[in-house]
């Protein structure tokens, strides 16, 4: 975190004196250590009550969907559910296979757990507020995404189980395949900000076009085309339905996780949910402007407000379409993955450099450049969408 | 400093070692994307972060799991380990590792290394992209080409089979 200026607001340094206030008396090289100490106990402290709360609304939301009630026996409203679910997990018994790979079966949650928690420490939640504050930021994080695919590879194998293994490499299939729209769509935010830092990248969405419109990357043709293949790819990283097939409750027993029991199950629950928050997050300061407010009258909410906002918006997103879609099936996601999403995404970066090469169109020109970039998208997109669904859609849906 | 540079080392050569030293393949494998892992960490020492995301990236993320696919596809079972080494083929295993370190010795000592104690250059993503379009045009073109003809390859590879006409139904 680096210093306040002493121009922003109070809300927006108050987290900062706090934390100054408390290891303001250190002597230097220990204070450093103990604000990074903090600042880890933070995010794992409130990562952790919003993974709490997120399975509760998740639950929540989904009861009110399929019109029943979700859970309201524990505390006001089911509000001490998560802690009861905390309780069942940690007092269940650990059942280890007898055949498996002893430690690698206890490796596998706990390094998947680790990769998916080190995925926070560059996202920027408010002005001040981006933990470390690297370069390559961009690049770390899905350095780190790409890691997890051996914690499940792991987990599979280790279970010594068939079906372990075979849904082990049903997920990696889905993990690989998605992880190349999710980073094509990613490369014209890069190429438009000239930087792979996180902070520089939120840095390049300020201002607003005509005073309004904030300059945020969603609101460019090649953002909004990169921000849809991003949040679709986002949604199958993340195993969330209607990509959620490696843990299909309703048809597999429950995937690479067949052999997880009490806590180390929890630990992947955790570990899905903690990926998901953090490409959200991602998906925020790549797309959405980060931590910047939509408004300028609306400044006076601080920054890390407005990330939290964003935030929240992008996971109820998860949880609505959750409620929505039905399962893909495996041939199906891998169809839309490497046919429909990948062509695309290439086109979007074809566009993105259209973009940036037009930037000095004015008056009528400009016109023109939306229309232009905009056909450049929507032409294969209609094109791609015809040709795939040729012979299969419109279906015709017969109810018993 | 050196001490860390000296920890890094010792935990790169030695997953090394004892990951050609397993019986189990996928053991090895596993403990050797912890050398890879080493070696992205020494990057990250030596002040160049991008180096060492992208060795992550591409080697723990996708080598790693090429070869354990190769692994699970090429082996009967998972009990199904490395045969009992003979004479034959550790004399063999002496004379490769030998030359390859012959070459790699000689290709050491060959470069002029010198030693420039000023600050390491701001490598930003916009001069890396410059570096990589302009002087080194040639071999980014070339592994372009490389990879496309692999891809291609790998595609040819699996579409051998004659279209299922059930595919695509509903």
């Amino acid at each position: 975190m680096s210093a306040a200026a002493h121009t922003d607001s109070f809300l927006e340094r108050a987290p900062l004196l706090a934390r100054d206030f408390i290891t303001g008396r250190l002597p230097e090289p220990a204070r450093w250590t103990a604000n990074t100490l903090i600042t880890i106990a933070l995010l794992l402290a409130a990562f952790g009550l919003l993974f709490a709360f997120l399975t509760l609304a998740e639950r929540k939301i989904l009861g009110r969907v399929q019109n029943r009630p979700g859970p309201n026996r524990t505390g006001w409203f089911g509000l001490l559910q998560p802690f009861a679910d905390g309780v069942k997990m940690l007092t269940k018994e650990d059942l280890v296979p007898r055949a498996s790979d002893q430690v690698l079966h206890y490796l596998a949650p706990v390094a998947l757990l680790s990769l998916s928690i080190i995925t926070f420490a560059v996202i920027p939640y408010g002005r001040h507020m981006v933990p470390v504050d690297l370069d390559a930021g961009v690049l770390y994080f899905f350095a780190a995404g790409s890691a997890t695919e051996l914690s499940i590879f792991m987990a599979g194998w280790a279970s010594h189980n068939k079906y372990a293994l075979l849904a082990a490499m049903r997920a990696l299939a889905q993990l690989i395949s998605y992880e190349l729209p999710l980073l094509l769509s990613v490369v014209p935010v890069v190429l438009a900000a000239g930087t792979l830092s996180t902070s520089g990248i939120v840095d390049a969405q300020h201002g607003w076009a005509w005073g309004v419109v904030p300059r945020w990357n969603v609101f460019t043709p090649w953002g909004a085309a990169g921000f849809a293949i991003f949040f679709v790819s986002s949604l199958a990283e993340s195993n969330r339905s209607p990509f959620d097939l490696p843990e299909a409750e309703s048809e597999l027993i429950a995937g690479h996780l067949t052999e997880y029991s009490g806590f180390k199950y929890a630990l992947f629950f955790m570990a899905e949910y903690f990926g998901m928050c953090a490409l959200s997050g991602m998906g925020v300061t790549l797309f959405l402007g980060g931590w910047r407010s939509p408004l300028a009258a609306l400044e006076f909410i601080p920054s890390y407000g407005w990330f939290t906002l964003k935030l929240l918006a992008l996971l109820g997103c998860f949880i609505w379409i959750r409620a929505t879609l039905p399962r893909l099936r495996i041939d199906q996601l891998t169809r839309l993955a490497w046919k429909f999403l990948v062509p695309l995404a290439l086109v979007n970066l074809g566009m993105a450099a259209f973009w940036a090469l037009s930037a000095g169109w004015a008056g009528p020109l400009q016109l023109a450049r939306w229309a232009v970039a905009l056909a450049i998208v929507a032409v294969p997109f209609l094109l791609l969408g015809r040709r795939l669904s040729r012979g299969v859609a419109p279906r015709t849906y017969r109810y018993a | 400093m050196n001490a860390v540079l000296a920890v890094i080392a010792l935990v790169t050569v030695a997953s090394a070692a004892v990951a050609l030293s397993r019986r189990n393949l996928l053991h090895s494998i596993l403990i050797l994307a912890g050398s890879w892992a080493g070696v992205a960490v020494f990057y990250f020492w030596a002040g160049s972060q991008f180096l060492a995301f992208a060795q992550v990236l591409v080697y723990l993320g996708a080598i790693s799991m090429a070869a354990l696919f190769a692994v699970l596809l090429t082996r009967h079972s998972r009990d199904d380990v490395a045969g009992a080494s003979s004479h034959q083929r550790a004399v063999y295993a002496i004379l490769t590792g030998i030359a390859v370190a012959a070459v790699l010795l000689a290709a050491v000592a060959r470069t002029p290394l010198t030693v420039r104690p000023s600050a390491p250059p701001p490598l930003s993503v916009r001069e890396l992209g410059y570096t990589l379009m302009g002087s080194h045009a040639a071999a980014l073109l070339v592994v372009g080409v490389l990879l496309t003809v692999a891809l291609i390859g790998a595609v040819v590879l699996a579409a051998g089979d004659p279209p299922d006409p059930k595919e695509g139904e509903p």
